[in-house]
């Protein structure tokens, strides 16, 4: 028996799609992917319509669905995140039915708990058998983790393997097992490498970046967390891989082991691993190929179903047992609201990620961010996009000040301890103040009624939406 | 407190907004080296629009102006001292009279804006091989000179001979400030590390400095300010010297005891001082408690 | 002071500002802003505030501000000027 089917066409006629229905896909290959694209290419030439877009995320690559919007091929978008390309568009109102923003946890729970569900699954891997026994960790495409794509393969009603590298049955260590392959499709390239990886992460040399970094991680000490079997997740920020290294250089000075390092892994979080920071690392996705090589190579390197990474379907996920978090912020609001789908002119430009997900379960979650970005203050009444809520958030780091979150009755202890450690900590309101200081009060948008894009946090309910620009 | 002292560029709008935020105890707004002169206008008048704008807080602020051979040292001093920055440097002082034709200048400008004699300060930046051997001439030129600052980037050059980072070739340079510098009882800078990425290299060369009696280092990187913090800073041990100095000195005086020792040293006028100088950085740093 | 020929002053980095004046026979400001939406009001009450310092009365002058603070504008604004008036 062989599930291997000619192309991609015939793949989609296999798979019975019709007019109506919802595809998936993950988002591994990044920047790099060319399976979207060609099963949307695929799609429009097979003349279906109405055709809704389950994707973990979508990039500026994606771009050719815009005009798929228009031809009516595509008529819904659901995604954890939205590169500006695609999100301008959206913003300027090209789709009638609003996208659908999800965690990263939110999605696959979502399709567990059948409030979402996928037809057909498109899952690119990297090598796969002709049965669809699949991995990202080899193969000339290879991105290592493919954490996203578990809850597609397992839930969707038909699924079907993409690779550019296949290989005798049976593969071995497979990510995804043959169990829930319909169809496997060999096509050239699945990805173009030098976007599916960012290279090598850099931290950040700029002076502002790294004062934050130097005050994330005096945050983190003075807590108390930071002690034998803490956990860390960090972004791959330029700001938030500084304050792991500060981070690293205190638990090798005092001889701490963590339990583990998670998130996007990164070359930095591999370093952590190996100058023996961690026990491990918990693996959803990796940013470079540092950490490919590491997921592949080191069995203390662990990957994880975004399920297990960050879901409320499960009797328990990986964040819950999270200590610290590092995250970013494009807007903070006085409740500690953060926004990171809109940029400062309403347009999408990302998306919640595993932002909320991790800001919740974490017992820390530390928000870095500039006082001022190109004059815009960071924070402000009301935040444009609430993408993590407040309640979620404990302190918010700036180059001027730092603002804990003693709303909702917690973190007063957590506050004294900063201030005990000469930490110049502030008030949210303080930080606004002196943007504005700096700055100005800048005039709010114009933005209209109509909503195109509903945000929805990790259990499904709707926490806010994004309106079109004006 | 006088630690760490950071130059930033005249010219950099993001640099020169977060001045105050990268560490330093004081930071060098440059007009000088930093600036090409083609854009010695647009800098001088960023410079002064930031300080009559934005509030630095927690650091000395320092103008190093162009240098007196040149035309733009009257202009920036013109556009400058109205902000009342608390010192200025002269770059390439020579002697004490190079110093005085500058403080001159400022003082007019003083007068001319209505500020008390003597409000802004000096720091000349002694960099030729003529200026060392003036040292104790400019430390002791005026009364407004607060502190002096060793140059060694383009002393060696005057001096034809390399700059290395194990620095044996500013050896008799860097005594011979700290000496002068002491005789006429003012502060004195060592000249910054070059190399920004070599952090390790950076604390010896501060402690280096340290031993020799600097007051404080120059920095050209942000990256190093935290270092050169520490290196200047008062260890834990000295200042708990520091308190048992003090409390031995009080005790006695209840006493009335005219003579006192602690663990068998005498403690005379110059421990009690420099307790006296622990304990204010002490203060300063930590922001004063107990 | 009179605009008696072409000047830039500053540059194109975030949190600066590219400005050009020209000799005109009215006062004409043009401004592009990263933030024009949020700033752009604050943005032109700055150029002519800093152009009636000045006394310019007449001139091209066209902003191209990358998200620069008032304080930021007006000196690129007045170096401009400047050179164009022969100072410098």
């Amino acid at each position: 028996m062989s599930k291997l089917v000619e192309n991609i066409g015939e793949a989609i006629r296999k798979t019975g799609l019709k007019d109506g229905m919802t595809i998936s896909f993950h988002h591994h290959m990044r920047n790099g992917d060319h399976v979207l694209n060609m099963v949307l290419e695929e799609v429009a030439k097979q003349g279906i319509k109405d055709i809704t877009v389950n994707a973990s995320s979508i990039f500026d690559v994606h771009e050719p669905i815009i005009d798929h919007i228009k031809n009516g091929v595509v008529t819904g978008i659901e995604c954890n995140y939205m590169g500006s390309k695609v999100g301008h568009a959206i913003c300027e109102g090209i789709m009638e039915k609003p996208v659908i923003f999800r965690t990263h946890g939110g999605r696959p729970s979502d399709m567990e708990k059948g409030t979402s569900h996928i037809d057909v699954a498109f899952i690119a891997a990297p090598t796969s058998d002709d049965m669809g026994n699949c991995t990202g960790k080899i193969g000339k495409s290879a991105c290592g983790s493919i954490g996203y794509a578990f809850a597609d393969a397992m839930n969707a009603d038909k699924v079907v393997i993409v690779t550019d590298n296949l290989v005798p049955y049976p593969l071995t260590g497979a990510s995804i097992p043959e169990v829930y392959a319909d169809y496997v499709v060999a096509v050239d390239e699945i990805g173009d490498p030098k976007g599916i990886v960012s290279g090598t992460t850099k931290i950040t040399r700029d002076p502002v970046g790294l004062r934050m970094a130097e005050y994330a991680a005096r945050v983190i000490d003075a807590s108390g967390l930071l002690k034998e079997g803490v956990s860390l997740q960090t972004g791959a920020g330029g700001a938030t891989l500084a304050a792991a290294k500060f981070i690293k250089e205190i638990m090798l000075e005092r001889g701490i082991v963590g339990s583990f390092g998670m998130g996007g892994i990164t070359a930095y979080m591999v370093d952590m691993l190996e100058a023996g920071c961690f026990r491990s690392l918990i693996d959803v996705q990796c940013f470079d190929l540092d950490a490919v090589r590491s997921l592949r190579d080191d069995p203390r390197h662990m990957e994880v179903s975004a399920t297990q990474y960050a879901g409320v379907s499960g009797k328990s996920a990986a964040v819950d047992s999270l200590d610290v978090v590092l995250l970013g912020a494009t807007q903070v609001d006085v409740n500690f609201n953060v926004n990171v789908h809109t940029d400062s002119n309403g347009y999408i430009m990302g998306g919640s990620g595993g932002h909320s997900d991790t800001a919740a379960g974490s017992k820390l979650c530390i928000i870095i961010a500039p006082l001022t970005r190109a004059r815009l203050p960071l924070v402000v009444d009301r935040a444009l996009t609430i993408s993590t809520p407040g309640k979620d958030v404990d302190v918010v780091v700036t180059q001027r000040g730092i603002a804990v979150n003693t709303r909702y009755g917690k973190n007063k202890e957590l506050k004294e301890k900063l201030i005990a450690a000469h930490l110049p900590v502030c008030e949210i309101e303080d930080l606004k103040k002196k943007a504005e200081e700096l700055s100005g009060v800048p005039a709010s948008l114009p933005l209209s009624d109509r909503v195109v894009a509903k945000v929805l946090y990790r259990d499904g309910t709707e926490i806010d939406t994004i309106k079109a620009v004006k | 407190m006088r630690r760490s002292m950071l130059f930033i560029p005249g010219n950099t709008p993001n640099l020169l907004m977060n001045g105050d935020i990268l560490g330093a105890d004081a930071v060098i707004l440059d007009l000088e080296d930093a600036v090409s002169p083609a854009e010695k206008d647009s800098a001088r008048i960023l410079v002064r629009n930031i300080l009559k704008n934005l509030r630095y807080q927690g650091c000395e602020i320092i103008v190093r102006i162009n240098p007196v051979d040149t035309d733009f040292w009257q202009k920036d001093l013109d556009e400058i001292i109205p902000l009342k920055p608390d010192l200025i440097m002269p770059p390439k002082s020579s002697s004490g009279d190079y110093v005085r034709t500058v403080s001159d200048y400022i003082g007019k400008l003083e007068e001319k804006c209505g500020f008390e004699k003597n409000t802004v300060k000096l720091i000349p930046l002694i960099e030729t091989a003529l200026g060392v051997e003036n040292a104790y001439d400019i430390a002791s030129a005026c009364d407004r000179v607060a502190a002096i600052f060793l140059g060694a980037e383009d002393l060696t050059a005057d001096l034809r001979c390399v700059r290395t980072k194990e620095s044996r070739e500013i050896l008799y340079a860097r005594q011979r400030l700290v000496t002068a510098a002491r005789a006429a009882e003012v502060d004195v800078y060592d000249t910054p590390f070059t190399d920004v990425d070599d952090l390790e290299g950076l604390v010896k060369d501060a402690e280096t400095a340290k031993s020799m009696g600097f007051t404080g280092k120059a920095s050209i990187s942000p990256r190093h300010v935290d270092g050169i913090n520490t290196v200047f800073s008062p260890t834990e041990k000295e200042i708990a010297y520091a308190h048992e100095v003090m409390e031995t000195i009080e005790r006695a005086k209840k006493e009335g005891k005219g003579v006192v020792a602690l663990r068998g040293k005498m403690i005379d006028a110059p421990i009690v001082n420099r307790a006296k100088r622990v304990l204010e950085m002490e203060k300063a740093i930590f922001g004063g408690e107990d | 002071m009179e605009i008696k020929k072409s000047a830039t002053a500053g540059t194109m980095e975030s949190s600066d500002a590219f400005v050009m004046v020209s000799p005109a026979d009215e006062l004409i400001t043009e401004i592009n802003s990263v933030v024009y939406t949020q700033y752009g009001k604050a943005i032109e009450a700055c150029v002519k505030e800093t152009l009636a310092s000045l006394g310019v009365t007449k001139g091209k002058v066209a902003v191209t501000d990358k998200g620069a603070i008032d304080c930021v504008i007006a000196a690129r604004v007045e170096t401009a000027v400047k050179r164009a008036g022969g100072e410098n």
